[in-house]
């Protein structure tokens, strides 16, 4: 009995110690190829035309994705907030209400969360399904290096649009609530601009959110290159890590949002 | 009858020119082992064949010869270079005197048949893009698909992908070109094609080859030289006159094709009569 007992403890402690190791094994990994890809970087600019390319693909093709959401967020951020602030008379204030939540909060988040979906997992997918095809092989064996020539180029790609694509997100989210607000609600339009431009703080709202959205863009973009580069070659690894990709994006865009409010916004202007 | 050499003799003799030279290699993934005791000397200009089943080790032989594995033991020698003690850059010019075929081409899907073979010129040359052109257009020319040359991989047939493959792993002139399953899936009249542009860029360009494949009938008619591996040994080598006249019994299993051998056609398994009645 107490044998059986002892067994069943020690292939706990097993597992778990198992488990343990290759966690840290994986952790090492994962670190060592996000310092690799980012000592590529020199070479990632040295052929500016790929980068570009990826700047096209991560940046450009998500713009129709960005601006609908953008505007519709606006547009629903306004009624929601007139319909909260109207009550305590402060209607005039929807502009800048509209205006910190969107540079401070939904902009970088709810761009990230879509820029995890949209370009993260093609990333992902894209680099997974040229190790499966044994293309990243066939590169190795030409002398030229896969993370210079197709991981850091998709990591900067992804790394210099997405700051674009939250900027572009929250100015569609104002016009939405300008559209909302102004035109369909008939806030003054005077009331709306210059509570905005009094209550928005170039420094301590819009350099945060611009911070905020440069973290997340290199979060996304290493998780979905390290996932692409990580996939087993085959037809369900690739669809695997391709979740993992939207997974993990979305989660970590979410934790270090929390984290990185705690140290820019403490109450005060 | 001439029987085929045991595995090691001296029908391929050591040679300092030897372009390939594996010597007792072992390796294995974790407690596994691949690859057990694996000597073989591909001379410089030869067309030699690696022969066996499917998952016996084949195409782990071709990696650790391109250093993308490391063996466990023994000596992996390229053009007299030990593959597994160079660095990251003395791997990488090592590897532009070498030419890969993969399995189905791993042609960039991106990427134009013209782009895939300037792909590499561009990368390793700072060749003029005239002469570039002028380059693949000569390379596209000598495999049958100059007229493709605008074509993108998801547009060619399995052939013509394998043709563009070769095209490109010939873009530099290398010494050794290495072709993993390279008939794999064609069609009798692309299998000869691909099998005669092999021995014909042998003779033309000097070229050292070495071709992974489990195609008997294929191989026998442009090979020199023939390594058959099982179960990550080499059981035999021999010419093509040698194996044809074999009387070993894994050899005659794989050139007859036949199902049931040395290598059974049952996976191992419990007795069938047990497990059948295994609730009675």
């Amino acid at each position: 009995m107490l044998d059986s007992v002892l067994a069943g403890i020690a292939a706990t402690l097993r597992r778990l110690g198992g488990g343990t190791v290759a966690a840290i094994g994986w952790l090492g990994y994962a670190t060592r190829f996000g310092v690799a890809v980012v000592l590529e970087t020199p070479a990632a600019f040295a052929r500016l035309s790929l980068t570009l390319r990826e700047i096209y693909f991560a940046g450009v093709l998500s713009l129709v994705i960005i601006l609908v959401s953008g505007l519709f967020v606006g547009m629903v951020l306004a009624l929601q907030g007139y319909d909260v602030l109207q009550r305590y008379g402060a209607a005039e204030s929807l502009g800048v209400l509209v205006a910190l939540s969107l540079v401070r909060e939904l902009g970088p988040v709810v761009a990230g969360l879509l820029f995890a979906s949209r370009a993260g997992s093609a990333i992902t997918a894209e680099i997974g399904l040229m190790k499966a095809t044994e293309q990243l092989s066939a590169m190795e064996m030409m002398a030229v290096d896969p993370l210079a020539r197709v991981v850091a180029p998709r990591f900067w790609g992804g790394v210099v649009s997405m700051p674009l694509l939250a900027a572009l997100f929250s100015t569609l989210g104002v016009f939405g609530a300008y559209l909302v607000g102004v035109k369909l609600i008939g806030i003054d339009p005077g009331a709306f601009w210059g509570n905005m431009q009094a209550g928005v703080d170039f420094r301590y709202d819009i350099v945060n959110g611009v911070i905020k959205s440069v973290v997340f863009g290199i979060a996304v973009s290493m998780i979905a290159v390290f996932e692409g580069y990580d996939a087993r070659p085959t037809a369900e690894g690739v669809s695997t890590a391709t979740t993992r990709t939207v997974v993990e994006s979305s989660l970590a865009i979410l934790g270090l949002d929390f984290v990185l409010t705690v140290f820019m916004f403490r109450g005060g202007a | 009858m001439s029987e085929l050499a045991a595995p090691g003799s001296a029908l391929a003799p050591a040679r300092a020119d030897h372009a390939v030279e594996l010597d007792d290699v072992t390796f294995g993934y974790d407690q596994r082992p691949v690859l057990t005791g694996i000597t073989m000397r591909i001379p410089r200009g030869g067309v030699v064949a690696i022969m066996g089943g499917s998952g016996c080790g084949k195409t782990t032989i071709l990696r650790l010869i391109g250093g993308q594995l490391r063996p466990q033991s023994g000596r992996v020698l390229v053009g007299g270079e030990s593959v597994p003690d160079l660095d990251r850059d003395a791997l990488y010019a090592m590897r532009r005197k070498l030419g890969m075929l993969f399995q189905f081409g791993a042609l960039f899907t991106d990427m134009s048949v013209y782009e895939n073979i300037a792909f590499t010129l561009r990368e390793h040359t700072n060749l003029p893009e005239e002469l570039i052109r002028d380059l693949v257009l000569m390379k596209l020319h000598a495999v049958g698909l100059r007229g493709a040359a605008r074509l993108m991989p998801a547009e060619l047939s399995g052939g013509m992908a394998r043709r563009v493959a070769l095209a490109r792993a010939i873009a530099l002139d290398p010494m050794l070109v290495l072709y993993d399953e390279p008939f794999a899936g064609l069609d009798p009249i692309s299998l000869g094609v691909v099998g005669q542009l092999i021995r014909r860029m042998s003779e033309a360009l000097g070229i050292t080859s070495l071709v992974v494949t489990h195609d008997v009938y294929e191989s026998l008619k442009i090979v020199d030289y023939l390594y058959f591996v099982s179960d990550g040994k080499i059981i035999a080598e021999g010419t093509p006159a040698d194996v044809r006249a074999s009387g070993d019994a894994f050899v005659r299993q794989f050139v007859d094709g036949e199902p049931d051998g040395p290598v059974p056609f049952h996976y191992p398994a419990p007795p069938y009569q047990s497990e059948l009645f295994a609730r009675a």
